[in-house]
């Protein structure tokens, strides 16, 4: 485990998005502002910095972390996901973000990164995800302005345009 | 079961020529935000140089500052600069205040203050990290007073005064009457009265506060970017208070914001405190405020105290209403209050016609935070006792709410109807929303389950509220609060000027603008279908800014985002703006077509001409025409590049001299009606149906009127069920995370059926009214109904929470273990009024002679008290000392000072102590009894605290079980000191109650973002 000095600043290496990234940071310092104001990716929002809001969450290695619980200094060397790369590979935007807009499932939209985040990582692992899932996974987000029905509503459906797309390589067969 | 969103069916099906407005178009606003790129106000960059500022902030409700040493926070590294009030004050004057009365509201408090959470210095340093080291060293020295909470003991002869000056904590006491309703009164067959008192809450947004402000002293002059909302009536007020000329103060919104519900209202007087933070500095100053500050001291709604009587026919009929409302302000009168008592007055008949009206309305100060803006507005407060009222009329006369309230609501053809107040109520037909409420059985299917609920004896209620929403507010409405001859010296304000412009540049492409300053509500995607119509365009080539500059746009006093005043006012000027640039274009066109201009189509994207000849061109390049060829344009006509509209309410006149005044320009209606069932054993209400009828007038995007409509339904169950800004009877806040204030999630907040009822207003432009606050105005007390109706239980007090409805349900508390085998007391402590308090035995091998001298060696104390840093002997009954102490995620360094009292040796003994630190005081007393017995001895203690400062606001959930663990362990330590050979290794980690760990393990769930 290395040493850490608490005065100073450390480096650190992130794959941010399959970008290799590098900045500073005291070992104080939030992943959320490590993010944000060393790496200028300001798609993660902070709502509360302790935990509860959800608005700051990240994949870390896969998984969906509260990054403003998070040091930057616990995170070197590990592959960070944002809102920023969940879009299609040709910048438009992903299934679940067009989801979300086709239902108007945002309105200031300062909430919906972590909330994305959440929900991006919870359909890859349980792609048959119903409503009282979907609820049960958004009770770790605020949301204020939209009232919860219309994000369940584009969860819903990016699942099922999600599973079908999983289904149409066996579909096709051998033969087709 | 999941609904899919219910969008208004249209009436005709879409065709080319179908206009963009009352469509659900998709919002241009959203993929900037949904791939995280658009800019809120803390991913703006800020000037080089800029410092970051940390407020320094007062641990207790009302004391007096008696001194603030910074030179420990100014050595510490990266910190440049510690600002107090008093240097705050060299260069600003107090805030103005809408009363007349003598108080002093500043940015940072001189001297005094008076809730938990003011400022009382601002620390500036290189980043927000250190900033917030310097802020830590800053140490106050205060002298606490007695803190008032309740607005009504606020009023009493001798109650602490928060401002000595004003002589009252009333601030504003009026009396309105109107009609005769002495006579109605004594000439009714019944008086039904209820007594209310309506909590305090927000609806708090996720993203804070935020602002950059910069003195630039060449020009002696002040530039703000801020997330500040409007109304830009503060604008006057902060120029004001800066001591400037307005044009002097400019101030900048931010791309986006991220939700506001009224409340960033509340962040002027940070961009006071933070102008004159730059000027003393030299540099841009920065402040992102945090969930704590935001919680404790940002705004918050106004709890309420009222009492309503109604004269009452024998049939059911309203003739008179007598209200007495107490509006619990907070600690100052801050700008735009008294607004939130005043902003109804027009509509305190509710959807009634009630001719004969008595009003009573104080405004009162408490050790509270300020009030201001929040979603709803003075809304909540009056239907809550209004429809409360209803209910309780329903039940007296034995008859169903629905028919009260159908016998006394205003009839659809007395529109447009003048309340006894004064209010103008532009369109409705409040029968028809009733009757779409009744269609398809609803009304019936909610009885029939409540029938099917009861059956099995379970709890099942029915609730029902119907309330006018007022939306665009008169300017003039709050000026209510002064007499007619203070207005008249004062001069008459009435009016709301809505502003929009629509230009063309150089390549024909259209541009909108309005000072609307939204947060989320997709002004830009309505802006875009109005200018499309009026010009026959996509909405899609539209580009809409909502970027407000006040030294470079077009703005009035009532610009900004509050009282539903977009789709009313702000759509509706921008539909003019678009109006008068088609005709001017409309003109050049009949010009260049050689025919009339009533002959000139706008439609595809080309201008064209009907008529004999039928001709048209690209509206690109007609529309381009000012701007390069103007010698083509008729005769004496000025070029066509922007059109500005301001454009107000004609029906908007200020107060008139018998206090009559249309507080709001346009009046929409809601009929809400549910079903909730309660769970005896958990008290949780669990609303099982909920329906909502609107007429928000004509719908401009039917989608969003419905995000609008859930929106301020879910804020409104909060209220209802789960959000208080909670304060201790010493007025120390208790609400400070959203653990503490628990906003619902999705696994709390149902899925509603929202229906629309649309009757045009004939006041708006577009004949649209307000929508988005309605819910906050009627759910509430829907819900409120429907308990009352399941219980048969009157006093309904929100919120709702499982343990108000366990004291509602009469349940009773199961008899606490009895402890059992030695039949001895456990000791009394001498007060009995702590916050927290517990008590506990621990059993040490070796006689209390040897136990009793640990309590007064020094070396002995410093080991055994968790967290000790340091302790000095004052005397031997006297200690003081530094103790590290940590509740939750608040940890800090306490100085402690410890006495010893009734010490009979070596029995017992009492500790009384008080801890102070930045995170907070605290006081209480521990009382132990050394018991001998076979084996050693039997000690027993007993103890008490009170905890005030951010380490209640942030703790309060975790008190009771950190301090347990922490006397356990300073037992456990002191029988390891006594007889080590004996004594259990420390449990402060490894061995934790049951309750704590139950506890620990909600907090993990929440945290890592499910249910666990």
């Amino acid at each position: 485990m290395p040493i850490l000095s608490a005065g100073q600043r450390h480096k650190i290496t992130v794959t941010l998005n399959g970008e290799e990234r590098t900045g500073h940071a005291e070992p104080r310092m939030l992943l959320s502002d490590f993010l944000r104001h060393e790496l200028g990716a300001t798609g993660t929002h902070v709502g509360c910095e302790h935990g509860v809001c959800g608005a700051c969450t990240i994949k870390l290695d896969g998984q969906p972390t509260r990054s403003c619980l998070t040091l930057a200094v616990q995170v070197d060397g590990s592959q960070l996901e944002t809102v920023e790369g969940l879009g299609a590979s040709d910048g438009s935007l992903g299934v679940l973000q067009d989801c979300f807009r086709r239902h108007f499932a945002l309105q200031c939209g300062f909430c919906t990164a972590g909330i994305l985040m959440s929900l991006d990582t919870y359909l890859r692992d349980q792609p048959n995800a119903g409503e009282d899932d979907l609820r049960a996974l958004l009770s770790g987000h605020i949301c204020r302005c939209t009232g919860y029905t219309p994000i369940i509503a584009a969860a819903l459906e990016a699942a099922e345009i999600l599973r079908a797309r999983e289904l149409q390589p066996e579909q096709r067969g051998p033969d087709v | 079961m999941f609904a899919a969103p219910t969008n208004t069916p249209r009436t005709t099906p879409i065709t080319p020529n179908t206009p963009w407005l009352g469509r659900s178009v998709e919002r241009p606003e959203d993929a900037a935000l949904l791939t995280g790129s658009q800019r809120f106000m803390d991913d703006l960059g800020a000037p080089p140089g800029t410092l970051h500022a940390a407020f320094v902030r007062s641990p207790h409700p009302h004391a007096r500052i008696v001194k603030i040493d910074t030179a420990q926070a100014l050595q510490c590294p990266g910190v440049h600069a510690v600002i107090t009030g008093a240097a705050i004050a060299a260069f600003s004057r107090p805030f103005v205040v809408g009363v007349k009365a003598p108080m002093e509201h500043r940015s940072v408090a001189v001297d005094h203050v008076r809730y938990q959470g003011e400022p009382v210095a601002i620390v500036l340093g290189d980043t927000p990290y250190t900033a917030e080291d310097g802020m830590a060293l800053v140490d106050v020295t205060y002298e606490p007073l007695t803190a008032i909470v309740d607005p009504q003991d606020a009023m009493d002869d001798g109650a602490v005064l928060l401002h000595h000056e004003v002589g009252s904590n009333v601030v504003a006491d009026r009396h309105f009457r109107y009609g005769d309703p002495e006579s109605a009164f004594a000439s009714a067959a019944h008086t039904i009265s209820i007594d209310i008192c309506y909590p305090r809450n927000s609806v708090t947004p996720i993203e804070c506060y935020g602002l950059v402000a910069e003195f630039h002293s060449g020009s002696e002059s002040y530039e703000v970017t801020s997330n500040f909302q409007g109304p830009f009536a503060l604008h006057p007020v902060m120029a004001l208070a800066l001591k400037i000329p307005a044009n002097r103060l400019r101030l900048k919104s931010p791309p986006a914001s991220g939700g506001s519900f009224g409340t960033k209202q509340g962040v002027f007087p940070y961009i006071v405190a933070c102008c004159v933070a730059s000027r003393i500095a030299g540099r841009p100053v920065k402040w992102i405020e945090d969930r704590l500050e935001h919680l404790m001291a940002a705004t918050s709604a106004t709890n309420r105290v009222t009492m309503l009587r109604a004269a009452v026919e024998a049939d059911g009929r309203i003739t008179a209403l007598d209200w007495d409302q107490i509006d619990d302000c907070g600690a100052y009168l801050r700008a735009p209050e008294p607004a939130t008592i005043y902003r109804m007055h027009g509509n305190m008949t509710g959807a009634y016609d009630i001719r004969h009206l008595a009003i009573r309305n104080r405004n009162v100060l408490t050790n509270k935070t300020p009030s201001g803006l929040v979603r709803g507005f003075g809304g909540p407060q009056v239907y809550f006792a209004l429809e409360r009222l209803i209910q309780k009329m329903a039940l007296q006369l034995g008859r169903e709410p629905l028919e009260i309230i159908r016998k006394n609501l205003i009839a659809a053809d007395d529109f447009p109807y003048r309340t006894a107040s004064g209010g103008l109520y532009d369109s409705g037909n409040y029968q028809a929303a009733l009757q779409l409420a009744e269609d398809d059985d609803r009304i019936e299917r909610l009885q029939q389950r409540q029938r099917e609920v009861r059956a099995v004896g379970g709890l099942y209620g029915i609730g029902m509220a119907a309330i006018v929403e007022p939306s665009i507010s008169n300017m003039g409405y709050i000026t209510t609060v002064l007499t007619a001859e203070e207005r008249a010296a004062a001069g008459p304000k009435g009016g709301a000027v809505a502003t929009a412009s629509v230009s063309i540049d150089a390549l024909g492409s259209i541009s909108a603008h309005i000072s609307s300053v939204p947060q989320g509500q997709g002004h830009e995607t309505v802006i875009a279908q109005v200018v499309a119509d009026g010009l026959g365009l996509t909405p899609d080539t539209i580009t809409v800014n909502t970027e407000l500059d006040t030294g470079r746009d077009a703005w009035s006093v009532a610009s900004g985002n509050y009282s539903s005043r977009f789709a009313g006012a702000v759509a509706g000027a921008a539909k003019m703006a678009t109006d008068r640039l088609r005709s001017r274009l409309a003109d050049i066109a009949a010009a260049h077509f050689d025919c009339d201009n009533t002959d000139i189509t706008f439609a595809d994207g080309t201008i064209g001409a009907t008529g004999s000849a039928i001709k048209s061109m690209p509206f690109r390049r007609l529309g381009a025409t000012s701007h390069w060829a103007q010698s083509t344009l008729p005769q004496g006509m000025e070029p066509v590049i922007r059109e500005t509209v301001f454009w107000s309410p004609d029906v908007l006149a200020p107060p008139n001299a018998t206090d009559e005044i249309n507080s709001s320009a346009a009046h929409g209606f809601v009929f809400d009606v549910c079903g909730v069932e309660i769970d005896r054993d958990t008290g949780r209400v669990r609303v099982d149906q909920y329906v909502t009828v609107h007429d928000a007038g004509t719908l401009l995007h039917p989608a969003m009127a419905d995000g609008q409509v859930r929106g301020g339904f879910s804020n409104a169950l909060g209220a209802t069920l789960y959000e208080h800004f909670s304060y201790g009877a010493d007025g120390s806040f208790q609400s400070g995370t959203f653990a503490d204030y628990t906003v619902p999630t999705a696994a709390e907040v149902p899925d509603i059926e929202i229906l629309h009822v649309q009757t045009p207003s004939p006041i708006t432009p577009l004949g649209a009214k307000g929508i988005g606050e309605g819910n906050c105005m009627s759910t509430p007390v829907c819900i409120a109904n429907a308990v009352a109706d399941a219980l048969g239980r009157e006093d309904i007090e929100l919120p709702l929470t499982p343990s108000r409805m366990f004291e509602l349900l009469d349940n009773q508390e199961p008899p606490k273990p009895v402890a059992s085998g030695n039949g001895l007391e456990r000791p009394t402590l001498r007060r009995a009024d702590y916050t927290v308090t517990g008590h506990g035995e621990t059993h040490v091998p070796v006689a209390p002679e040897t136990i009793w001298p640990q309590f007064f060696d020094v070396q002995a104390i410093q080991s055994i008290v968790p967290g000790c840093q340091s302790i000095e002997e004052v005397d031997p009954y006297h200690f003081k000392g530094q103790v590290n102490l940590g509740v939750g995620i608040v940890k800090g360094l306490f100085d402690a000072d410890v006495r010893m009292e009734d010490v009979v040796e070596p029995k017992s003994l009492c500790l009384i102590g008080t801890a102070n630190g930045p995170l907070g005081s605290s006081n209480g007393e521990a009382v132990v009894v050394l018991i001998p017995d076979e084996t050693g001895t039997r000690i027993r203690y007993s103890y008490g605290i009170n905890l005030s400062g951010k380490a209640a606001a942030i703790g309060g959930r975790m008190i009771g079980g950190a301090t347990k663990i922490l006397i356990n362990e300073f037992f456990r330590r002191l029988a390891a000191r006594v007889a080590p050979e004996h004594t259990e290794p420390s449990t402060l980690l490894i061995k934790v109650p049951d309750s704590i760990q139950k506890l620990w393990r909600s907090i993990c769930a929440l945290v890592q973002g499910g249910r666990s």
